[in-house]
């Protein structure tokens, strides 16, 4: 296909493909690898990375292996991104659909309802949500997926606009088929590619907010993330740095991979770009 | 009558430091203050820092030295009658208040029989045992008890009985009286200004009873609300002295490697704090005495101690502290052994339904110390689930039993029939309290005993009391003690003679000078 082809000659967008599927493998492999718990206490406290071949990282202030903590942050990490994106998007298209397609008081309704959650801040929405739920993996998804729909929704929205008066539009609707059919069919195929570049930037910007939320003590207390090691480490940046800046060096790989990719999609899924380039 | 006389100690308040080379005048103090008091009224808040600022305008009839042994303060001698039901206190004339007015007899019946009756409720509680105090002159007060209660010399402390200036407070709304604003007590400092969220400034009292004290002349007590700027103030020499728990743990080990910094664990005897776990008697696993057993095994509280703790602190033994009257040593250890837990757990038929575990939301150490007993828990086959809360949130779920283990640390107050006694008795079971029997542990003949020894007399009878009582409680662990903690004082070596006391920093600044 045309947008593989030119993706796979964007090297930059290569780079961070790659990662990402290297993170992947991390966390559906690590833990078969890493039996046990990330939160056992296997050596003394405070060894610095590379001193100790058996903890490759060290160990943190209540010497649990680092490098372990790591790869099971690597799973809570992706997980929670990629289904808080996924809920995002279920929420968003839909609305953003009917609203673009509609117009208005349909529109009116719904963009106002939308205003609602964006003019909250959205960091400050989710602390609050988690705060209320009781922090656990589901309602920091949840949480997640509830503050960063609003941007999708908007999106599609304006996609429907620009296409609903197209002809091809226009002849189905002349052809009698149903609405449902012609949003999920006709327009919603045709506006993937900005909604896909989106979610991309949308799970890079999950895999913060979820790294903020533990870093606040907001965290899922049963699991490791990479938020949570950097938030425990930070009394004692002055003693060991690295606690808080290994796993910082991973949310940044991530988040980066996530954005060379979302920016390799953009160029690919723009035609108009993409033609740019070649010429 | 004949009297035992009790303790004569001829005004001799500043009872360490004459080990010291010569003490020199002036000088001014920064010290920390976390959290800001909600007020300065010692006799009405007892929040910590009240306690911390407070101690230092206000004072006691008696000063408690680190062996809890009472000394001369504002009364030079007491006298004990035979049957222990009589005590005399005899004050010492001079003494003025801030505003200049004489202090006498009055004012101790006023304080302990008017204002702190209505307002301080842990005296209340001890004065149930007091039938009548009387002043038979201007410096003479007689407390006629109606039984011999044991703990009763302990209660002169500055904290549990300041004295309070009658002719302020009578006769007024103790709540509302603009004094509170503006405090006036004996101590060796005055109040001078509060600016709220800033710093609250105390100056030498220089009409302070006790000739030659105090040495410093002003005393800041600055308000930094984030640990980690408290610890860089301290560095920068803008703060002199770090309280006990002002800074994360993890700071005490830095901080005090740096030059002419000082450190000790002195000045909390007569507090005590004592960690344990809440184990819920009521309900769950934990209401079968073999999992609690089982929970002590299981814990490595050296671990604990050495690292989150940086190795300060005790390894508790049982429900009464080291340092509290009437520990018993002779009390049989629950060592660090998974394996004799795992055989408990077995015996009892644990099935594996897993417990919930509350943290104390009180900072870093004790999110840790929850993630560290949870492995160890792990271990031995327990499992757990973390339940995050906030302070309000603690306090509600302790106070409804909702939860099964939980965090907490209670003072001792010097005495058992003070600070023991009240988490074990059945009596002290009721919902609406964190702080009361929150386990639900209910024995008649804990109940019995710790009534006993409240009024047995002499103390060698309440001695073979509380062996008894601590010998049944560690077998039946109705909670798992885990440490007693000390909170390290940081300063700057320039200061003298800074912890005099049992109770440390609250007492402090009367006696320490600067070294010039």
């Amino acid at each position: 296909m045309n947008i593989i082809k030119t993706l796979s000659q964007n090297k930059v967008a290569m780079v961070g493909f790659a990662v990402l599927v290297m993170l992947i493998l991390v966390a559906v492999l690590g833990p078969y690898v890493y039996e046990g718990t990330p939160w056992k206490m296997v050596q003394r406290p405070f060894i610095p990375p590379f001193e100790n071949s058996s903890y490759l990282l060290g160990t943190d202030i209540l010497g649990r292996d680092v490098l372990a903590g790591l790869i099971y942050g690597t799973r809570i990490s992706l997980l929670v991104s990629f289904v808080s994106t996924v809920i995002a998007l279920l929420i968003g298209i839909p609305l953003g659909a009917y609203a673009g397609y509609f117009g208005g008081w349909v529109d009116e309704v719904l963009m106002r309802f939308t205003e609602i959650f964006q003019t909250v801040p959205s960091f400050a929405l989710a602390i609050v949500l988690v705060a209320i739920f009781e922090p656990s993996v589901y309602s920091i998804t949840g949480a997640i997926a509830l503050v960063s729909w609003p941007p999708v929704a908007r999106l599609v929205r304006g996609e429907f606009l620009r296409l609903r008066n197209q002809e091809y539009v226009l002849a189905a609707k002349l052809n009698g088929q149903s609405n449902r059919n012609i949003i999920l069919k006709e327009i919603l195929p045709n506006s993937l590619s900005p909604i896909i570049v989106l979610a991309s930037l949308m799970v890079a910007t999950a895999i913060l907010l979820e790294s903020s939320l533990a870093f606040l003590g907001l965290g899922d207390p049963e699991i490791m993330s990479w938020g949570y090691m950097i938030g425990s480490s930070r009394t004692v940046i002055r003693q060991a740095w690295w606690l808080s800046f290994i796993p910082g060096v991973a949310i940044a790989v991530t988040v980066l991979a996530l954005n060379l990719l979302g920016e390799g999609l953009n160029d690919a899924l723009n035609p108009k770009l993409s033609g740019k380039r070649e010429s | 009558m004949k009297k035992i006389v009790m303790g004569v100690v001829i005004a001799c308040l500043p009872f360490a430091s004459s080990v010291y080379s010569k003490p020199s005048d002036g000088g001014t103090i920064n010290v920390v203050v976390q959290p800001e008091p909600p007020s300065l009224m010692i006799g009405m808040y007892s929040n910590g820092t009240t306690q911390q600022v407070g101690g230092n305008i206000f004072e006691g009839l008696l000063r408690y030295d680190k062996d809890l042994n009472p000394h001369s303060l504002l009364a030079t001698s007491w006298e004990n009658s035979n049957d222990g039901k009589t005590w005399t206190f005899h004050l010492k004339p001079d003494v003025l208040w801030h505003d200049g007015q004489a202090f006498t007899s009055a004012d101790v019946v006023f304080s302990v029989d008017k204002l702190l009756r209505q307002t301080n409720a842990r005296l209340r509680t001890s004065l149930a045992f007091v039938d009548s105090i009387t002043a038979t002159d201007d410096y003479t007060v007689v407390f006629q008890l109606k039984e011999p209660y044991g703990p009763f010399i302990r209660l002169f402390e500055v904290g549990t009985m300041p004295m309070m200036p009658k002719h302020i407070y009578a006769g007024t709304d103790y709540k509302t009286n603009p004094a509170n604003h503006h405090p006036i007590g004996t101590g060796p400092f005055k109040f001078d200004e509060w600016q709220k969220g800033s710093f609250i400034h105390l100056t030498k009292n220089e009409n302070y009873h006790v000739k030659g004290l105090p040495h410093i002349d002003d005393i800041y007590w600055h308000v930094i609300p984030d640990a980690a700027s408290r610890a860089v103030a301290y560095e920068t020499g803008k703060i002199d002295v770090l309280p006990g728990g002002s800074v994360e743990n993890f700071d005490v080990a830095r901080l005090s490697e740096l030059d002419n910094t000082c450190v000790t664990t002195d000045g909390w005897e007569f507090f005590a704090p004592q960690a344990w776990l809440w184990l819920n008697n009521r309900q769950g696993p934990t209401a079968d005495k073999r999992f609690r057993q089982a929970v002590m095994y299981a814990m490595d509280r050296e671990f604990a101690k050495s690292v989150l703790w940086n190795g300060y602190g005790e390894i508790a033994k049982g429900p009464i502290g080291s340092k509290t009257k009437f520990f018993d040593d002779s009390l049989p250890d629950y060592e660090y052994n998974p394996e004799k837990a795992k055989a408990l757990l077995k015996e009892m038929g644990y099935d594996g339904t897993p417990v919930r575990l509350m943290p104390m939301p009180y900072g870093e150490t004790w999110q840790r110390w929850a993630e560290v007993i949870k492995q160890n828990l792990k271990e031995v086959g327990i499992k757990t689930t973390i339940v995050s809360t906030d302070v309000a949130g603690w306090n509600q779920k302790i106070s409804d039993w909702d939860y099964d283990i939980s965090f907490t640390y209670l003072y001792q107050y010097g005495d058992p029939a003070l600070g023991v006694a009240r988490s074990y008795i059945s009596s002290n079971i009721a919902k609406g309290s964190p702080w009361n029997n929150a386990e639900g542990y209910n024995d008649p003949q804990i109940d019995k005993w710790f009534d006993e020894a409240a009024v047995a007399f002499p103390d060698s009878k309440r001695a073979e009391l509380y062996k008894k009582i601590q010998h049944k409680l560690v077998e039946d662990v109705p909670v798992a003690w885990l440490m007693e903690l000390e909170f390290p004082t940081i300063y700057n070596c320039k200061i003298e003679n800074l912890i005099d006391s049992g109770i440390g920093i609250n007492d402090a600044f009367g006696t320490a000078w600067i070294k010039q």
